[in-house]
């Protein structure tokens, strides 16, 4: 049976924290439940909502309204009040050839990082599925650097990938690859995904497992018996009853590699973004920071939320309908 | 039933490695000279060097303003850890029981004002954002380091559905036997509470532990630096200089992941329970 809910699930940023689950199944049925009992009281239920809202609207509303108004705005560099521009900041982000680029980067990072990131991970979880005997340490190797932040392994990946002491530069030497991260534009991007889908990794790795792991076994028994491929039985049972949470973790993916890979970045260039690949939060953060060019930053603050509401959309009106959920 | 087969070892073999290996070189490397690593290059052996090493990163004074030591980023971690965590079980607890166990008229409304900040992730507002801390005076603070972080919805959807789950006849009975909002919530509903707080507080303090982003923003004075954001000023010291602090920038590395990993290896069954069982 698919879904069709008209309600958007937070799930991405939500999961990304680790509440994936919570948000995965029956979202639309539970939602608007009430219990039975309630108190009524026309005080108590402001005061207790009030420190959580006071935080949202200071920090979350008020800066995100702020982000809207001043993407029409040019601010003068010395503080001397603003012009409003109407859509030119807009314009001049998206077609300036350095954005185009880095989008066109920052789209080619994602999918390439989505992929190898979800396939690595369901590999790893279709063999640790079969093991019987000492899954458990597996599991627990498999899992360990999950909780490492995104710029501690951008300082790792960048020793590894260090002109002087890094191992992968030595090996590639042998191979007649003369890399230089940070140097060269295509090597640090290679650079970068390879510590970016490392970080990743434990992620899907659980999520799969523990998809496998709901697969009924009476079901694994009977494609045993109908089917005697490994490969095919995999390819025409197991998967499409994985497909929901292989669904949930593209999007998990997604924005991972859009906005979490930011400080792995951000310690990767070594702070000088200059001919090195950036995605394009980094920019926002690039532009607003060090060019204090506030309306434009806004405005590509502005671009941004924009494609996280589109994406959002996208996973509940597009995906979720040709998904197969049991 | 499916034999085990040597190719599925392999492959979980050469995944585990490719996963713990660069974790245990950074430990083992921390542990040489930084002469001896730009020599040698990273290294899988013990060094023998590791008392000086973290000895020096934890107290030696460094920074611009020779007021910083790995200590005091420690210490700062944790503060913005634990004041993270404390500060969302507080908030999200409140705002979760006003929307579960009260009927009020702006009940749905303020459930999607809460939720719709979970669509828009702080990387994309973090120059607003910054203006907004700036007009306020909170800029090198701990109050700007932890508050505007809580501004998300997640503790309150996990409160949420945990709360939803519970027995309606808890509340009934409470309720014959004369308890207000006040009792019930302490008396039972937290106490009730007692292992979703402590999950919640591990992954909090985990998630707070990691901000790289706002720390780097919200502090410029070096008596607020976490550890990520040594990692970042470690790194603009190190250009140009002859032989980099390797092994310093290692032990810091070290250090920094090392309650993440722990807390994972440790709550293992935690975490992934945590992680994807659904909504009982």
């Amino acid at each position: 049976m698919a879904y069709t809910t008209s309600q958007p699930q937070p799930g991405g940023f939500l999961s990304r924290l680790g509440f994936g689950g919570a948000a995965r199944k029956k979202p639309a049925a539970a939602a608007e439940e009430m219990k039975r009992v309630q108190f009524t009281s026309p005080v108590l239920p402001y005061l207790f909502l009030f420190p959580q809202l006071a935080v949202i609207f200071i920090f979350f509303y008020w800066p995100s309204v702020q982000a809207l108004s001043s993407s029409f705005y040019i601010e003068d560099p010395f503080g001397f009040g603003s012009t409003f521009v109407g859509m030119s900041n807009y314009t001049d982000a998206l077609f300036s050839a350095e954005y185009q680029s880095i989008a066109l980067f920052t789209a080619a990072f994602t999918i390439i990082v989505t992929f190898l990131s979800l396939s690595i991970g369901l590999l790893l979880a279709v063999k640790a599925d079969r093991i019987i005997k000492g899954s458990s340490t597996y599991k627990t190797l498999l899992i360990a650097v999950y909780a490492i932040a995104a710029p501690v392994s951008g300082l790792i990946g960048m020793m590894f990938f260090d002109q002087h002491i890094g191992p992968f530069v030595k090996m590639m030497s042998y191979l007649g690859w003369n890399m230089q991260v940070g140097l060269n534009y295509y090597d640090t991007a290679f650079a970068m995904i390879v510590v970016a889908v490392w970080k990743q990794i434990p992620y899907n790795f659980i999520f799969f497992l523990s998809g496998l792991q709901n697969v009924p076994v009476s079901v694994r028994e009977a494609a045993m018996i109908d089917c005697r491929s490994g490969f095919r039985r995999f390819w025409t049972v197991v998967l499409p009853l994985l497909a929901p949470t292989a669904f949930f973790l593209l999007t998990i993916n997604v924005t991972y590699s859009l906005f979490d890979t930011f400080g792995l970045i951000d310690v990767m260039v070594k702070d000088k973004p200059a001919n090195n690949p950036i995605t394009l939060v980094y920019k926002v953060y690039n532009d607003g920071f060090r060019g204090n060019d506030l309306g434009g930053s806004s405005a590509q603050s502005v671009i941004l939320m924009i494609v996280v509401f589109v994406l959002t959309i996208f996973q509940f009106r597009y995906i979720e309908r040709r998904v197969h959920y049991n | 039933m499916y034999r085990t087969r040597f190719s599925d070892h392999l492959v979980l073999i050469v995944g585990a490695l490719f996963l713990c290996t660069p974790v245990v070189v950074a430990f083992m490397t921390s542990t040489h000279t930084a002469a001896d690593i730009h020599m040698n290059g990273l290294s899988l052996t013990w060094g023998g060097n590791f008392i000086d090493t973290y000895e020096k990163v934890l107290t030696q004074k460094g920074g611009f303003t020779g007021e910083i030591t790995g200590t005091s980023m420690v210490i700062n971690s944790l503060i913005l850890g634990v004041g993270f965590a404390v500060g969302k079980i507080v908030l999200s607890m409140l705002a979760a029981y006003a929307i579960v166990y009260f009927r009020f008229p702006m009940a749905t409304l303020s459930f999607w004002v809460i939720f719709t900040t979970l669509l828009l992730p702080l990387e994309v507002r973090i120059m607003p954002s910054y203006q907004v801390m700036s007009e306020l005076g909170l800029l090198n603070s701990y109050t700007g380091l932890i508050v505007p972080l809580l501004a998300s919805a997640t503790g309150t959807f996990y409160f949420r559905q945990f709360f939803k789950s519970v027995p309606e006849e808890l509340l009934e009975a409470a309720r014959i036997d004369g308890a207000g909002p006040f009792k019930f919530f302490i008396d039972i509903l937290v106490p009730i509470s007692r292992t979703m707080i402590a999950a919640i507080f591990i992954i909090m303090f985990v998630y707070g532990w990691n901000q790289y982003l706002w720390p780097m923003l919200m502090t410029t004075d070096e008596r607020f630096f976490t550890l990520m954001r040594g990692i970042k000023s470690i790194l603009q010291v190190w250009i140009g200089s002859q032989i980099p602090d390797y092994n310093e920038a290692f032990a810091l590395a070290v250090l920094a992941m090392l309650p993440p990993v722990a807390i994972v290896v440790i709550f293992q069954s935690w975490f992934i329970k945590g992680l994807t069982e659904s909504d009982k």
